[in-house]
């Protein structure tokens, strides 16, 4: 890695992202006599390729190759063009729009000029940086039965050589060319008759992609997956909740952990020097009667640390033992190096749908500090392990029992942020109740299994916030208040700025130092995908959704 | 054991609750033990108009009705169809006029009580306030006896999770706002996001401000501008008015 060149510059050049049905007509060209230079540009990017060493570098800003950005889950951008100066004059340059109802969630990944995004359901699209149009556009069709608890949606694609990966609701893994959108291999990674299905964004690491599944609330067995890039043959799978005579079995009463979910629905981080790959784990299932389950759990709401070759687990961390409030531990796991009281340490980041902030040593799993970042009732703090002490009686109950955090939890599925700058750690929060409730389930294959529901309390109006906190004492440094709870991640850049969205359609930059508000631009609809950045023609974009709408913003 | 033992067993041990029994359970809090309406919709009619077929009210028993206060409930086939059935029921019997003199009630709303300059019938009337056009169809005459001597007092509630649009119970929420130059607003929210409201002034002009924009911005949950016509009208007079508010069904 440390010997490879610098991306030649000319494959940024902008003609380099024609295709050959893009190439304009010589007839109608106005660069008509750069012609020939443009087919030797394109041949250029045809023959271009984002090789595992160009995402494990880490060194193109202007590039967006893998979903949080880099495999440290920093969603940082080094791009610093658009600043606390001039950030107030950001203006939409292009939209695009799907032709779904559906959360539009996904994270694009920029390349060489071209733009690689999922829709929903389980669609993709490459679109020209310089206009938003369409290069190609892959649609699949899902069959009517799918099961999607929680929406029929798709938080992005993972880009390997010339290779685009989609996960499906039918809960497939599928390749498509990235210069044609045309399909190379589709490969069955579980039945969805069974309630899985996919919504993750894979995730390309050398030789291999991984992706995880969804299904939670439908009794599944949880598990995380590796194929290989070129065939769609899988590796290994783990499965998050071990089986007969596998350690952490005994976490489980009688068959329980045949429905046991912990599903892996949201893009883990990655540590090469380690080999490491993290990645969390979601609820247990049924959602809200733990004594169908009895104890702990495993691997339920945890993170874990597995070895990227062989699958095989280095170490896991359980945040809720023994879950009933549906506090999946999807989280992107955020790397930070730095010393840890006086100590320099490789340490891993946490802020949690259950209320509080983690920092774990990544390489051993050992727990370091944590401490409430968001509103909770239900423990009283964590022990020296990271164990939570319980406020007794806090389970679900036949008539209810009201709740912090609510069934959304403190935070939820999209994506926190660190900046190498401020060495803050930033989390869009959401400050809601609910009643739960309890209920007696049935199993039966493919079906809803949550053993209770939930409802919102009247007269509490949730809210929610962004919050920056220091991630080795878990203090807040500040704090901007959302009128209510978001569902949208936040991206941090070199330009001094943090970027994130409202419920309301608001998509606004704040000062990453003191989270002033320096721009917010009223876009109509709820953002519900994670900000991303990258640079076209020596401008900085910053991409962001709204409703169906994929904005992105530049400097006029 | 034999499956047919076994599955008689096994229904009998998770046979569904009565349909009554979930209803006073999910749904008498808000529409009355008797389903006859409290703060929720009065149920005891022949027609539900969000529900004319079992479908449909299986779906809003489900999912609740977007942008009111009704929320929904997960239930099991065999719940919802026992909840269903009950609620069909309700509807059976005839609807009770309630008693008092409904012309006289009307002068009264338009006249003495002057409720219209705050709530429309039928295009009628102020913007302030709900719009009462079918109130009859929504609510008890109990409830509305209520909200008229205790306004406050069972104000509609909210169970929605997403508020990314401001639900109708919410929508008549109290503001005062101050200006950077010292003018105080006080009037009704109509929206709101991180960075802007707009609201409604009790002379039913419209304002939108940037929170940054104002010195002070004040949300009195749970005040109703509303005024306690207890005293102000007499008991014949109250019962006059509910029997025109329960006349007002819709077309």
């Amino acid at each position: 890695m440390s010997g490879r060149a610098p991306h030649p510059p000319s494959l940024r050049n902008p003609f380099a992202i024609s295709t050959p049905n893009h190439i304009p007509k010589p007839s109608r060209d106005s660069h008509g006599a750069a012609f020939p230079s443009l087919l030797a540009l394109a041949a250029l990017t045809l023959s271009a390729q984002v090789p595992y060493e160009r995402i494990a570098a880490a060194t193109e800003p202007g590039n967006w190759l893998t979903y949080s950005g880099t495999y440290e889950g920093h969603r940082y951008s080094p791009l610093k063009q658009i600043d606390r100066t001039n950030v107030a004059h950001l203006k939409p340059a292009w939209m695009y729009q799907t032709n779904d109802l559906n959360p539009f969630e996904t994270t694009p990944l920029v390349a060489d000029g071209v733009m690689y995004i999922s829709e929903p359901p389980s669609n993709a699209a490459a679109l020209d940086l310089r206009t938003g149009r369409p290069l190609w556009t892959f649609r699949r069709t899902i069959p009517s039965d799918v099961r999607a608890c929680c929406g029929q949606v798709n938080r992005g694609v993972a880009l390997l050589n010339d290779t685009v990966y989609l996960g499906t609701l039918d809960a497939h893994l599928i390749a498509l060319d990235a210069k044609t959108g045309h399909l190379l291999w589709d490969t069955t990674v579980a039945d969805y008759k069974q309630g899985y299905s996919i919504t993750v964004a894979p995730l390309a690491l050398k030789d291999r992609i991984v992706v995880g599944m969804a299904g939670g609330e439908y009794g599944v067995r949880g598990f995380l997956d590796s194929y290989e890039p070129k065939s769609g043959a899988r590796q290994w799978r783990f499965y998050t909740v071990p089986g007969p005579g596998e350690p952490g079995h005994e976490t489980w009463k009688g068959d329980s952990w045949k429905q046991g979910s912990a599903a892996t629905w949201v893009t883990g981080s990655y540590d090469p020097a380690l080999n490491l790959l993290y990645w969390g784990t979601g609820n247990p299932g049924p959602d809200y009667d733990g004594d169908v389950r009895h104890g702990d759990d495993l691997y339920a709401d945890s993170i874990l640390a597995l070895d990227a070759s062989t699958g095989k687990l280095k170490w896991h961390f359980q945040f809720t033992p023994g879950d009933v409030h549906d506090w999946d531990s999807t989280h992107t796991p955020v790397l930070i190096d730095a010393n840890f009281r006086g100590t320099p340490r490789k340490m891993l980041a946490v802020a949690n749908r259950n209320g509080f902030f983690y920092l774990l040593d990544r390489q051993s799993g050992q727990f370091l500090q944590g401490k409430a970042y968001g509103k909770e009732i239900w423990a009283k703090g964590l022990d020296d392990r990271g164990r939570p002490i319980l406020v007794p009686n806090m389970e679900p109950t036949p008539q209810g029992l009201q709740m912090y955090p609510g069934v959304h939890g403190a935070t939820n599925w999209f994506a926190p942020s660190y900046s190498p700058d401020t060495h803050l750690f930033y989390v869009a929060t959401r400050e809601e109740t609910t009643t739960y409730y309890r209920a007696t389930a049935d199993y039966t294959e493919g079906n809803l299994y949550t053993a209770g529901g939930n409802k919102g309390v009247p007269g509490i109006e949730p809210s929610g916030s962004i919050q920056a906190l220091d991630p080795l004492t878990g203090d807040q440094r500040w704090s901007f208040a959302l009128h209510s709870p978001p569902w949208t991640g936040v991206l941090s850049t070199a330009g001094g700025l943090v970027f994130g969205g409202t419920s309301e359609g608001n998509l606004f930059a704040l000062d990453a130092s003191t989270g002033k508000p320096l721009w917010d631009f009223q876009a109509g609809a709820t953002a519900f995908s994670n900000p991303m950045s990258y640079e076209f023609e020596g401008k900085q974009f910053i991409v962001m959704t709204s409703g169906h709408t994929l904005i992105t913003f530049g400097l006029q | 054991m034999r499956p047919a033992l076994w599955i008689l067993l096994a229904s009998s041990l998770y046979a569904a609750p009565t349909g009554e029994a979930l209803f006073q359970t999910n749904c008498a809090p808000c529409h009355g033990p008797k389903g006859d309406g409290g703060k929720g919709s009065n149920l005891a009619v022949r027609r539900l108009p969000r529900a004319p077929n079992d479908a449909a009210l299986a779906n809003i028993i489900g999912t609740g009705i977007p942008g009111t206060q009704m929320p929904g409930t997960r239930m099991t086939a065999a719940e919802s169809a026992n909840l269903i059935a009950f609620v069909r029921g309700l509807g059976r019997t005839a609807p009770t006029q309630p008693p008092g003199d409904r012309a006289n009630g009307e002068k009264i709303f338009w006249s003495k009580g002057n409720c219209g300059s705050c709530h429309t019938v039928a295009a009628r009337g102020g913007r302030l306030g709900p719009d009462l056009t079918t109130i009859g169809e929504k609510r008890s005459p109990s409830n509305l006896r209520t909200s008229l001597l205790d306004p406050q007092a069972e104000v509609p509630e909210n169970f929605a999770f997403y508020r990314k649009v401001i639900y109708a119970p919410d929508n008549y929420l109290r503001i005062r706002a101050v200006t950077a130059d010292g003018k105080q607003i006080t009037g009704t929210r109509i929206d709101e996001d991180t960075f802007t409201i707009q609201l409604r002034d009790d002379a039913d002009k419209i304002y939108s401000f940037r929170k940054s924009e104002l010195r002070e911005l004040h949300e009195d949950w749970g005040k109703s501008p509303m005024p306690s016509f207890r005293g102000l009208l007499s008991d014949s007079e109250l019962t006059d008015v509910v029997a025109y508010l329960s006349s007002l069904q819709g077309t």
